[in-house]
């Protein structure tokens, strides 16, 4: 053990004061490892601990004792017994969870949260990895990618976390061959594109022998990159990346200590602050000036994200707890609907439509959750349907908050974009959430004023802009009924356009399959471009199966009031078979098409659509002319 | 280089544990309706309330410390906890459990019930008696293998008891402050500092503590492999024992029978840095309390209600 790295101790003895000041000066790391015992995640713990000299004598006898006794390496220090002293945990039935480990090199300071991981851990990681900024994702070289591994790449990519190792570790035990490596970096360099990973760092490494530890090893003379320990030393942490992002803080608490004093106490999520910044209390939207940055310290010149400070503003506005501090120029988002990501992380299910408590930031609203529009298989990346999340359940759906409040995307902003879910009963955090993107954005929300508005659009029409919505089963009739209905309309003189499920399939969604996942997108995308089009003044028609409420309700907030008109094409499934127009029933009961809606996947009929039309009673011509009668009454 | 430009600036590690633990304090003054601050007068309680006067500043904190005593405290200890109180202008509770003050619980006598009569039975009294919702302690999870997992934000049920296999996740910064009436929270705010963290923080901020962590000439006897300290006349000096006076210091202070001295001539805080930095072995090792019953005993006086 002569590692420059870790040879402090002359320093330290010789001369305290130049430690204490080069020591005083370091960064912080927080990292994540993620494999199993079997990966030699333990023994690489160990190692880092055992070798920054985090180890003491008399946990180090303790080690050697347990080594001999129960070890797995001979008479050589077993290191994964040191990190497994929750082992006695394990033997009690404790659930396994995060355990939170330090340790420091010359350059800077180390939190490992060391998580299980396997999958019934899966919250554990999850929750191991919402601080940190990097992963270290460790795979046995004998053994390559496997399940897990990309789960918990997967795992690492949904929370957020930009740096990710990839240690081929026990490269001893496949005689240091550049090869395998090789191999396995290829393999995994598919898998990560796929989920959208863009960029990784691999090494080849032995936790057990130490190659590519803490010093470039001479087993493998053809590995041109860091060590372990310098590439965690000199990788660039979150909180630099923050700094560059526009300011916000959320209000914590409001310094009130006498009347002549009133400051707005939080940590700054983003972005660099100082006095005469002009800044946006979200989300009343109202504007200030930064007038002080107080702290016991001394007021600041500046203060950078990560700083818990005091900011006082130079007028008298009304700023409390939950409120957000932005830049005034560039502030965050209101809204109170949301796509989101949620992992669950209860014994009991997901409860939809049920409200629970959600707090992001310092914001704490009641918050009812949808149904997923999928969930997904964390070891194989598909996206199931789902009606519920179980514990360890990770999906996406529409969340919706009895309040707007302040957000930023979470790929944007952790602070802003997560949130936990709370049980109103039990008062137990449920389950986390990431939001993507807002379903429906608040009045305050500034927007793009254009000169032209919708209304003004609409006027120029002598129309009133809609979007029929037409959904059912394939072959119900929706496009037959729709086609007419617009001819019906255009005759009369009105402005119309059809969307068509097959042609928007051609052309703006090409790029999309009919996975779940998919499917939803596709329905979003029309969504948006039936509003743009509602926006400009047109009557919109729609024809898609969309099966799901989830997203017929999506695109239903994306509408002002009463533009969206749900019409159900109500035809039998038996009677929709029966018809079979392109043969689809035919191939899909031959087992030839998945996931085709009423034979292997649902259909979820409109609970009160605006118009019902019963293909059994009504004819094509009859059912048009009833919806243009409903349309123009 | 632009660094000047970009205003960028790499936080050091002892910047963001200060912002980490000034963030948590604050959402538990938000969140919670009756918080205290239990100060036990050692190092890591110095930095707490350090921290908490700057999460408030200019206000003091608003909340009270609480002190729960035990009468066996080295007597420099009960010195600087007046002092402080004072300086932050906080009120200062002292507890002590009526029973064991009655029945003279003492740790030469009662082995193992002092710790539990006075600690662990005298904080769960204390905190109903006064009917605190959310305590914060300056426990680090760098301190004990149990502890290492604990969360931040720690449940108690209405008996106090902690619950290890139904902790709350906690992500990111977020803290889930909501409990039924008779639950409680222990919140430990510096849980991600290390001992060097501690040390190096006080020695920058210019933290008063306790002078028993400086060397200096004591009277002393060795007992059981470990360094007492005769600190007052209640000390029953047992046959042949004569006290020895000894440069020592103490690396963690508790009830003064029951905490082990190490020798030692580092006399300032770099010194004391130093040595630690160069010794061999765990910081609670001179602390008996860790010991009796066995590898998980720490745990177990958790569940218990310990803290």
């Amino acid at each position: 053990m002569t590692d420059p790295i870790y040879q402090t101790d002359a320093l330290i003895a010789e001369d305290i004061d130049a430690y204490l000041e080069s020591h005083q000066h370091k960064s912080l790391l927080r990292f994540i490892t993620c494999g199993s015992v079997d990966d030699g995640k333990s023994t690489l713990i160990g190692r880092l601990l055992y070798d920054s000299k985090m180890i003491f004598e008399d946990q180090l006898a303790a080690l050697e004792a347990d080594s001999k006794r129960v070890g797995t390496q001979g008479q050589e220090i077993d290191f994964a017994l040191l990190v497994d002293g929750l082992a006695a945990e394990r033997e009690q039935g404790i659930t396994i969870d995060v355990a939170y480990r330090f340790f420091t090199t010359e350059k800077r300071k180390f939190i490992v949260a060391d998580t299980p991981g396997h999958e019934q851990y899966t919250r554990n990681m999850v929750t191991g990895a919402s601080t940190a900024d990097l992963a270290v994702i460790l795979i046995d070289a004998r053994k390559g990618v496997l399940t897990q591994t990309r789960r918990h790449s997967f795992l690492a990519h949904l929370i957020g976390i930009r740096n990710i190792v990839l240690a081929v570790n026990k490269m001893d035990l496949v005689d240091y061959s550049q090869k395998v490596f090789d191999d396995i970096v290829a393999d995994y360099r598919i898998f990560a594109d796929s989920i959208g990973i863009q960029a990784f760092t691999a090494m080849p490494i032995s936790g057990f022998k130490g190659d590519n530890i803490t010093a470039l090893s001479p087993n493998t003379p053809w590995y041109q990159g860091k060590p372990l320990i310098q590439h965690l030393e000199e990788v660039e942490v979150d909180n630099i990346v923050d700094q560059a992002k526009p300011f916000r803080m959320a209000v914590q608490w409001v310094n009130r200590p006498n009347l002549d004093f009133r400051g707005f106490s939080g940590q700054i999520a983003s972005g660099t602050v100082k006095p005469g910044d002009e800044v946006r209390v979200l989300p009343s939207g109202k504007t200030s000036t930064v007038s002080r940055i107080v702290t016991l310290d001394g007021d600041l010149a500046e203060a950078v994200a990560g700083q818990s400070v005091t900011i006082c503003l130079a007028d008298e506005i009304d700023c409390s707890r939950g409120d957000v501090l932005a830049i005034a120029d560039h502030p965050p988002q209101v809204a109170d609907q949301f796509e989101a990501s949620i992992v669950w992380m209860s014994d009991e299910h997901l409860i939809p439509g049920r409200p629970y408590w959600l707090k992001l930031g310092t914001q704490m609203v009641s918050a009812t959750i949808q149904p997923p529009k999928y969930q997904v298989n964390v070891n194989t990346m598909e996206h199931l349907a789902a009606r519920t999340l179980e514990l360890n359940g990770i999906g996406v759906a529409v969340v919706s908050t009895d309040k707007p409040i302040v957000f930023e995307p979470y790929d944007q902003s952790r602070t802003l974009g997560g949130f936990i879910l709370i049980d109103r009963m039990t008062n137990a955090t449920v389950a986390a959430g990431m939001l993507h993107f807002s379903l429906r954005r608040a009045q305050n929300v500034h927007w793009q004023a254009l000169d032209v508005s919708r209304e003004a659009h609409a006027v120029m029409k002598n129309q009133t802009p809609a979007v029929l919505w037409f959904t059912g089963l394939s072959g119900a009739g929706k496009s037959t009924i729709a086609n007419l209905v617009e001819k019906k309309l255009h005759a009369l003189g009105k402005h119309t356009f059809l969307l068509d499920g097959d042609n928007v399939r051609h052309g703006l969604n090409k790029d999309l399959g009919f996975t779940e996942t998919d499917r939803i997108e596709n329905i979003r995308r029309v969504g948006e471009v039936a509003r743009l089009m509602a926006d400009a003044g047109l009557i919109v028609l729609s024809a898609f199966i969309s099966p799901f409420r989830a997203e017929r309700d999506m695109v239903r907030h994306m509408m002002p009031d009463g533009e969206f008109i749900e019409v159900h094409i109500d035809t039998p499934l038996a009677e929709a078979e029966k018809r079979d127009v392109k043969g689809l029933y035919k191939k899909a009961r031959a087992g030839e098409l998945k996931n085709f809606t009423g034979i292997d996947s649902p259909y979820e009929p409109p609970e009160n659509p605006e118009i019902r039309i019963d293909t059994t009673k009504l004819s094509p011509e009859d059912a048009a002319e009833l919806i243009v009668e409903r349309l123009l009454a | 280089m632009s660094k000047e430009d970009s205003m960028t600036r790499t936080l050091t590690h002892l910047e963001r544990l200060e912002a980490e633990s000034i963030h948590i304090m604050r959402e538990v003054v938000a969140e919670a309706e009756h918080p205290v601050m239990l100060y036990s007068v050692g190092k890591d309680s110095a930095v707490m309330l350090h921290l908490a006067r700057k999460a408030f500043y200019p206000s003091p904190p608003p909340f009270p410390l609480l002190h729960v005593d035990t009468t066996w405290k080295f007597r420099d200890m009960y010195a600087l906890r007046d002092r402080m109180a004072t300086e932050s202008g906080m009120e200062l509770l002292v507890y002590q459990n009526p029973e064991a003050v009655e029945k003279g619980i003492n740790p030469f006598d009662h082995g193992p019930l002092h710790t539990d009569m006075w600690k662990t039975e005298g904080l769960k009294q204390a905190l109903d008696h006064y009917g605190f919702d959310v305590a914060f302690g300056g426990a680090r999870r760098d301190e004990e293998k149990s502890r290492a997992k604990e969360r931040v934000f720690s449940f108690r049920s209405a008996n106090h008891r902690w619950d290890p296999k139904n902790q709350r996740p906690e992500l990111w910064n977020l803290y889930n402050a909501k409990k039924s009436k008779a639950e409680s929270i222990r919140c430990f705010p510096i849980s991600n500092w290390t001992e060097l963290d501690i040390w190096q923080y006080i020695h920058l901020n210019d933290i008063p503590i306790v002078p028993l962590y400086f060397a200096e000439k004591r009277p002393t006897v060795e007992r059981d492999g470990m360094l007492l300290m005769v600190d007052d006349d209640r000390f029953p000096l047992r046959e042949s024992e004569v006290p020895v006076e000894r440069s020592i210091r103490f690396r963690t202070l508790g009830c003064y029978p029951l905490t082990g001295a190490v020798e030692s001539e580092a006399k300032t805080l770099p010194e004391v840095i130093q040595e630690m930095l160069l010794t061999t072995t765990s910081e609670r090792q001179g602390r008996i309390i860790d010991k009796d019953g066995g590898d998980a005993s720490m745990e177990k006086k958790k569940q218990e209600g310990y803290f």
